[in-house]
């Protein structure tokens, strides 16, 4: 130490560098645990399931068959996309999660909007309004069914006895059925409805969770402004508050729809994917239990994937266009 | 007031809707967000067969109620109930792990991504949460190659390990907004006296960023205690590993009485949204920070 008086200079240079050095090592070693973590749980698994979608493998003849080398063969993915029940999922699966998505967003959008001024109770009717997201989805959706049920349960009981329904509606077991307003019939796909109904209703406390921070942020003197200016509350809500609000809906709008997309748990909880609401996700399941077929549900699985990959590709390029336009 | 006013303008009209309808909706979304909870806790304190005869009774006498169903649902197997007790003992176990595991990886992880300059920072960051954009079904199948193939399915630790490599993502965005806010200046000091990395770590950045720690763990052990697909993929066979979640989702497809799963669900959701009001706050405000920029 001591006889580094005189060069201190050349001396602290070499102590910024090695500075700088090891203060990458650290951050390496100290993202090893979880990089090691996301790549035996996330990285192999998905190029595995790459190798098994081109494989013959049934949960039989698992056991003896080689999980990594061929014989590789295109069968699980020509099946597929021959088959019209793989259409059908495809297109389940983008109605659920467009039409979810899209009614939680304007849900939380209003619950957002009402939450916003200042008003007695106003925490505990925030935090109320967040349990459908919070609660564990095994129980909402078997609240869901007990309170659909034809026999005993409290939708088809007031349905029945107030609104004059003819019969008990089987919600979560009908695939198509009629609504009548005004005297005139339409077709719905009822189930369907329910399941992108459930949907909303658990995920819309999330979008306004995130909506109601970004409306915080805002300034108020704008509004003030345009208030003064004459501007009425809905003008003042289309043309100072709304724009302000697009980039955090646009942020909801992909989260909200990776995870409908991806979504295995709601839909096969209320309907075991019958009726006409058997979404991707739920088809990969049928496919590993009831058809003990592992290569035939990696294929669907990778299927959706890159399809979402692409969605969202079209999606970022779509709005970055927009952008540039505005 | 030299403003003239007519009195249908098309501002008072709207001031005055806005009046009446802003109350009605907040009541409506309070009763839709909190309905369904309160009819799972009346189902679970009423008689099933009270329940068939009149389904629409919101509010049966007292004398209905009954606490049956929760010693139903909760006694051990071999005394005629479903074992729930055991249920809860697993969950819980495996949302602890989850979190103890987590925590340390994320903690880590998020002070470096904070902190150092590394090779790779800004990606590593985008990489990690990209996780997300897998369907969990996807990565479900070769996990469940592999344990059946070495004959690990219906292990709980294993649970553990894919819980984590499913929290840990979303913990390091949290951790690593309040990490920043933590003054570079008092770590540094630490430093200069002569603290180890981890030492500062230990000494100034985890007392500073307790809640946020805190929070995030309760995020954590409420994924975990939540989580349905894996659970149901790998301990399905192995009745003494389930869940509580597992345990009414399976109990339903057999003749078990609504009454009694009801009480099962009330045991499944009450440690949750307890844990939520306790931490509500911070855990919210560590999600959305992002989100306030636009």
């Amino acid at each position: 130490m001591a006889s580094s008086i005189g060069l201190r200079g050349r001396v602290g240079k070499r102590r910024a560098l090695s500075r700088a050095r090891r203060d990458s090592r650290a951050g390496l070693w100290l993202v090893s645990p979880t990089f090691i973590v996301v790549l035996v749980m996330v990285v192999l698994p998905v190029l595995w399931a790459v190798i098994l979608s081109f494989k013959r493998i049934r949960l039989i003849n698992l056991r003896h068959v080689d999980l990594f080398a061929g014989p590789y063969t295109f069968r699980n993915y020509d099946r597929l996309f021959s088959s019209s029940e793989f259409g059908r999922a495809v297109r389940t699966t983008l109605e659920f999660s467009v039409l979810g998505t899209t009614s939680a967003i304007v849900l939380g959008l209003v619950a957002a909007l009402l939450v916003r001024g200042s008003f007695r109770g106003r925490g505990v009717v925030r935090g109320l309004m967040l349990l459908p997201w919070v609660a564990p989805v095994v129980a909402l959706t078997f609240i869901w069914q007990v309170l659909l049920s034809p026999q005993l349960g409290l939708v088809n009981a007031f349905g029945t006895d107030v609104l004059g329904w003819d019969s008990p509606i089987p919600f979560l077991s009908q695939e198509h059925g009629n609504l009548s307003l005004l005297g005139v019939s339409i077709g719905v796909p009822t189930a369907l409805l329910v399941v992108i109904a459930f949907d909303a209703w658990r995920s819309f406390p999330f979008a306004f969770l995130f909506i109601l921070a970004r409306l915080q942020a805002i300034s108020p003197e704008l509004e003030e402004a345009a208030r003064v200016d004459g501007a009425t509350p809905t003008q003042v809500f289309r043309y100072i508050v709304l724009p302000q609000l697009w980039g955090v809906i646009a942020l909801i709008a992909v989260l909200r729809f990776i995870f409908t997309f991806n979504d295995f748990d709601e839909v096969y909880l209320l309907t075991g994917g019958g009726a006409g609401t058997q979404v991707l996700a739920v088809q990969v399941y049928s496919f590993l239990s009831a058809r003990n077929d592992i290569g035939g549900g990696a294929a669907v699985a990778m299927f959706m994937a890159a399809g979402l990959v692409v969605l969202l590709i079209a999606y970022v390029r779509l709005f970055a266009a927009r952008e540039e336009k505005a | 007031m030299s403003r003239p006013r007519r009195r249908w303008s098309r501002n008072s009209i709207e001031m005055s809707a806005l009046r009446v309808l802003k109350p009605l909706g907040i009541a409506f979304f309070v009763i839709v967000s909190v309905f369904p909870f309160y009819y799972m806790i009346l189902l679970s304190i009423r008689d099933i067969s009270q329940v068939i005869q009149s389904p629409g009774s919101l509010f049966p006498s007292l004398d209905e109620l009954s606490l049956d169903a929760y010693e139903r649902v909760l006694k051990p197997t071999s005394e005629g109930g479903q074992g729930f007790v055991r249920f809860l003992i697993n969950s819980a176990l495996l949302g602890a792990g989850t979190v103890a595991v987590t925590l340390v990886a994320s903690i880590l992880g998020a002070y470096a991504v904070a902190r150092l300059q590394f090779f790779g920072r800004r990606t590593v960051h985008v990489l990690f949460l990209s996780v997300y954009l897998f369907p969990p079904v996807l990565l479900a199948i070769p996990m469940f190659v592999a344990l059946s193939r070495l004959g690990l399915r219906g292990q709980l630790p294993v649970l553990v390990l894919v819980y984590v490599s499913q929290t840990v993502p979303v913990c390091i965005y949290m951790l690593r907004n309040y990490f920043e806010t933590v003054p570079r200046s008092l770590e540094e000091a630490a430093e200069v006296d002569g603290c180890t990395r981890l030492g500062v770590i230990r000494h100034i950045t985890l007392p500073l960023a307790m809640p946020a720690i805190a929070a995030t763990s309760l995020l954590v052990f409420m994924v975990a205690w939540n989580e349905f697909l894996f659970a149901l993929l790998f301990l399905v066979d192995n009745r003494s590993n389930w869940t509580v979640s597992l345990g009414v989702q399976q109990l339903k497809n057999i003749e078990t009485p609504a009454t009694t799963l009801m009480a099962g669900s009330v045991i499944l959701t009450i440690p949750i949204i307890i844990l939520f009001l306790v931490a509500e706050r911070v855990m919210t405000e560590g999600l959305t920070r992002g989100a306030e920029k636009g």
